[in-house]
């Protein structure tokens, strides 16, 4: 692991300077770590070296703070074929600003608004900085993660005397500035309508500003702040085997995902892999919890439809899953199985159980499915509905199935092979360029299947190779440093960044498939309509806690 | 239309008979953490205490407790003092009360917690036949909403016992509320609260919502809605499952009496399967 020149001791010393410092550093998938580091006095250096990356044919995935004693640690991250490059810049702690990204590379926009809100840094020249996930007031201090790690790390209180008493950890809640945004759009008879954040059924809150002449949604913008926990600092100051219970939490249909992601990356820190049986168990919650969000979304499609049938055909499947779930580890959402350093334990099933019972679900899953891709009547709500053109994905970098049905290739489970992926000869579903909601829903209907044969290769593996019973590889105590860990989520590809010191968590950013989509959102309506809302939002999948953070 | 029909007949009945019968649901599953009379060996105790990573366990008098209402089902316990803790199936952990959920109850709190217990049975009586439920995410890690959007499958089907999600907080009886008490959805969820008619009763469903669990109480949220609004009925599980929510709906609602639940009044609440169903429900069965 080499040391990061951008956050190490020795440089931080020197941090009072007013010097923008840029470095850059590769993440393979296996293999030691490959790093180039430089000094820069330019503060375009980070917008132009990632413009080069991308020039070079790299994804944009993310752009990320971090306190750092000297400043602010601006990180972005760009995947090329095989390997991740990160690279960073120090903005010193005197300055407030530094040069946006947004305006050559209009993915970074929603990254640099949740910068402006955590750290109170202004990405100048950025063309709309809305509040996205905490609307401070005026005068309110900026939580910035990355600088609570050494707070008292886990106090709960103990419950006696009385458990009555809200919980004294609450230091105190900050002050949002909750005043409704300006329209953007103006016309004759262009209105605002607000939906949500209480929306009208079981859904997690988010508010929806749609601006709109009647009818059709020129304009849409989503305000996820609502849900803001701030768990990113929750974080800090945890050991690495709490961190990978709250990781499971920061976005709770993709919690098998974000535990993996988490636990790579600290097992990066810790110089080892996990053993291969543990690798296969982690496939098939992982893959489980992929069939599961994608029923969900034909369910939440099918409600809307008014199709009662086929909603309590595609509910009962889904039961079934959480069932199956809960048997091979005792939680419905696979909690608690992914640990770093492998998994908690050996699947409370047997090989022929689980694929007995995976075979049913599969085949009853997939005869309705099939079906209900043949319903006129519902065909009918999602075939040119909601288009993500394939240039928009692109240039965004979209990934999951919203990418994929829009032309993108993007999976990291093939292009950053990791984990068991590699040795069960995984083989991404093909993209569809037409980028509706008919396209996203076909392409998770082949990686249902997709997932089951995962799971049966991975079951098949397990019995041959599970005698040795290496569940969980013990981690050295103490692992320090800075990685990066990814993994494919149902809603597409996440990454966890963490950095230890001597086995506690100084900080971890999370980032989901869900923040990187859900800013595409807003491009799906060119010719819809309210009645095709539903459709659409229910199409990408997404979770809110994943964005909201 | 016609080709669905015959998958459902094939099927067969598969929904639940709880609370009328026992379901066997949940070999192995983990519903919650018992607490057994024998104490282990200090050590064993100190290292589970210490590993929680909610804070759940605390030992007065050599005798350990653990609050339901901060576990998060981790397991650790169980693994490190298995004397002592073990995992179990059982769902029916909701209380009225926060002093409800610590196993195993001291003296005082059984009578406390049964005086609360009646004060709300007195208030509901109206909403035993059927109650229509209002559900807001208060900062929810999504998983709960998951599991509360379960209940209106097959399996679990709750119209079957009269109990119906709506959309307008205007025919809510019951507000269901998941997660930690996100800052910013605290005033939202007064609003929802104060717009439905009274009686009225509210259930926090999961520790996030309950106690605030592994991740409240930061600068944007709450330990829990405990405080924010007046709580009722809280359902622990991390999330809480679809049983456990049925059992907390059906607690709220004044349908269980005393210890043994099973043994309750719901046989003449079997009735109101006839419910007039209101045209802002939400149930999607009662849609096409």
């Amino acid at each position: 692991m080499t040391e990061h020149p951008g956050v190490s001791g020795a440089h931080n010393a020197a941090g009072g300077s007013r010097r923008f410092e840029a470095t850059e550093r590769d993440e393979m998938p296996q293999g030691p770590e490959m790093s180039e580091s430089s000094d820069a006095l330019d503060p375009n250096a980070l917008r132009e070296r990632v413009l080069d990356a991308l020039r070079r044919g790299g994804r944009f995935c993310g752009l990320f703070g971090s306190a750092a004693p000297g400043g602010t640690q601006l990180l972005a991250v760009v995947a090329h074929e095989g390997a991740f490059r990160t690279t960073t810049m120090n903005v010193p702690a005197g300055l407030s600003s530094y040069p946006a990204l947004t305006p050559s590379i209009a993915a970074a926009a929603w990254y640099e608004r949740e910068i402006h809100d955590l750290f109170g840094l202004e990405p100048a020249g950025h063309p709309r900085l809305d509040p996205l996930v905490l609307p401070l007031a005026d005068g309110a201090a900026h939580p910035r993660p990355g600088s609570h790690g050494n707070a008292s790390p886990r106090a709960p209180s103990p419950l006696a005397p009385s458990p009555l008493a809200p919980s004294p950890r609450a230091p105190g809640l900050v002050q949002l500035d909750t005043t409704p945004l300006p329209a953007h759009l103006h016309g004759e008879g262009v209105f605002t309508l607000p939906y949500g954040p209480v929306r009208s059924g079981v859904f997690e809150s988010i508010e929806y500003l749609l601006e709109t002449p009647g009818e059709y949604l020129p304009h849409v913008r989503s305000r996820v702040y609502y849900k803001h926990r701030g768990i990113e600092v929750r974080f800090e100051g945890m050991d690495v085997a709490d961190g990978v219970l709250l990781a499971e939490r920061f976005e709770g249909t993709a919690s098998v995902a974000h535990a993996i992601a988490f636990s790579r990356a600290i097992e990066r820190l810790a110089g080892m892999t996990a053993s291969e049986e543990a690798e296969l168990v982690r496939i098939i919650h992982a893959e489980l919890e992929r069939v599961a969000a994608h029923l969900d979304t034909f369910i939440r499609q099918v409600e809307a439809a008014g199709q009662a049938v086929a909603y309590s055909r595609l509910t009962l499947h889904k039961e079934r899953v959480q069932r199956l779930r809960a048997r091979l580890c005792g939680s419905r959402f696979g909690r608690g199985v992914v640990i770093p350093g492998g998994v908690a334990g050996a699947p409370s099933l047997q090989r022929s159980d689980l694929v007995a019972i995976t075979g049913k679900i599969e085949s009853a899953a997939t005869a309705d499915l099939r079906l209900l891709m043949a319903t006129p009547s519902f065909v009918d709500r999602l075939r040119g509905t909601g288009v993500v053109p394939e240039e928009v994905a692109r240039r965004h970098g979209a990934v999951g199935p919203v990418g994929r049905g829009s032309g993108q290739t993007v999976d990291v489970r093939a292009s950053h092979p990791y984990g068991a992926y590699g040795l069960l000869g995984y083989e991404p579903v093909e993209p569809s360029d037409e980028g509706d909601v008919l396209a996203r829903q076909r392409v998770r209907l082949q990686e249902i299947a997709g997932a089951f044969r995962l799971i049966e290769g991975a079951a098949l593996r397990l019995d041959r190779v599970a005698g040795s019973g290496r569940w969980r590889v013990p981690l050295e105590a103490g692992v320090s440093g800075e990685a990066l860990g990814w993994a494919e989520s149902p809603q597409g590809e996440i990454l966890s960044l963490v950095r230890a010191e001597e086995g506690h968590l100084v900080r971890v950013k999370p980032r989901s498939a869900s923040f990187h989509n859900l800013a595409l959102f807003a491009t799906a309506f060119p010719r819809d309509i309210f009645t095709d809302f539903a459709f659409i939002e229910a199409s990408f999948g997404l979770s809110v806690a994943g964005v909201a953070g | 239309m016609m080709p669905w029909i015959p998958r459902g007949l094939r099927e067969g009945i598969v929904t639940s008979r709880y609370p009328r019968h026992p379901d066997g649901y949940g070999e192995g599953f983990r519903g919650t953490v018992i607490v057994h009379a024998t104490s282990g060996t200090p050590e064993q105790l100190a290292l589970a205490t210490r590993a929680c990573p909610t804070g759940a366990i605390t030992t007065v008098h050599d005798r350990p407790r653990v609050d339901r209402g901060r576990c998060i089902l981790c397991g650790r316990c169980a693994e490190l003092a298995p004397a002592v803790f073990s995992l179990d199936p059982s769902f029916e952990t909701a209380a009225v009360d926060p002093r409800g959920l610590v196993v195993p109850a001291g003296d005082d709190d059984e009578s406390a917690v049964e005086q609360v217990r009646s004060q709300l049975a007195g208030r509901v009586r109206m909403l035993r036949r059927s109650v229509q439920v209002r559900h807001v995410d208060v900062g929810s890690d999504g998983a709960d909403e998951w599991e509360v959007a379960a209940l209106s499958n097959p399996v679990y089907d709750v119209q079957r016992l009269g109990i119906f999600f709506t959309a307008s907080p205007r025919h809510a009886d019951l507000l269901l509320a998941t997660g930690v008490g996100a800052v910013g959805m605290l005033g939202p969820l007064r609003e929802t609260y104060d717009a439905m008619p009274t009686p009225k009763v509210v259930v926090a469903a999961g520790v996030d919502a309950v106690s605030g669990g592994l991740l409240g109480g930061g600068y944007a949220s709450r330990g829990g809605l405990v405080g924010e609004i007046p709580v009722d009925v809280l359902v622990p599980g991390s999330p809480a499952t679809p049983f456990g929510l049925l059992y907390g709906i059906l607690l709220a609602v004044g349908r269980l009496t005393g210890a043994k639940p099973r043994r309750s009044r719901t046989s003449a609440t079997r009735t109101s399967v006839a419910h007039p169903d209101g045209p802002t429900s939400s149930a999607p069965g009662s849609r096409s």
